[in-house]
């Protein structure tokens, strides 16, 4: 495994959720990504973001290993849960949340902060 | 295909391109719809309601849409891509 592999899985197992995104939030570049970190937010849940813009080569090693051809992704403990679209869904319908309590504990939100890391 | 001097007829054939793709991989679909968001040939809005999704998780409801989608994804046909699945019972 690349060392650029070997540090995204680290970012995918290892992070509570991982939000592979186009920016930052602080910058976000992306509508889309825009649209998953802002589910996130509503259902007030710790997010930590990579942003895949700074080399192509992330989003391919990212795509290769979760299977999904689309940015963003967000992954909790581990899981995809899925893009923006599945995000929005899911927290429109409070199955976001419950996946949060599940998997995180019931307290998961006081965990909650917004952390940007590099995967280069 | 080029994007630059698209016309609107490309558009309207982009969208064609990919309603039959979507009905052979869902042969039971009661709803397929595909929307220009954009008028731009590239941002799309699917929809699919098939047996197929029936049982599955969301991630995997998606991932057999980007299946049948892959060759307008992998070149490039597909900028942008909103899913809306639904299962029938």
């Amino acid at each position: 495994m690349t060392e650029l592999a070997d540090r995204i899985k680290h970012v995918i197992d290892d992070e509570p959720v991982a939000l592979f995104m186009k920016g930052t939030p602080q910058m976000v570049m992306c509508g889309n990504s825009h649209r998953a970190l802002e589910a996130l937010r509503r259902a007030e849940a710790p997010v930590t973001t990579v942003d895949i813009l700074p080399d192509p080569a992330i989003r391919q090693e990212l795509s290769a290993q979760s299977g999904w051809p689309t940015i963003p992704q967000v992954f909790v403990r581990g899981e995809l849960v899925g893009g923006a679209d599945i995000c929005e869904e899911l927290e429109a319908s409070g199955a976001l949340e419950r996946t949060l309590e599940e998997k995180l504990g019931p307290g998961y939100r006081e965990s909650r902060e917004e952390k940007v890391v590099s995967v280069l | 295909m080029t994007y630059l001097g698209m016309r609107a007829d490309d558009t309207s054939r982009t969208v064609e391109r990919l309603e039959p793709l979507l009905q052979d991989a869902f042969p039971d679909a009661t709803e397929v719809s595909v929307v220009d968001r954009t008028g731009t040939g590239d941002h799309f809005h699917v929809t699919v309601a098939s047996s197929r999704f029936d049982g599955l998780s969301l991630v995997d409801q998606h991932r057999l849409v980007y299946e049948a989608l892959s060759e307008p994804l992998a070149d490039g046909t597909i900028h942008e891509l909103r899913i809306t699945t639904r299962g029938v019972k």
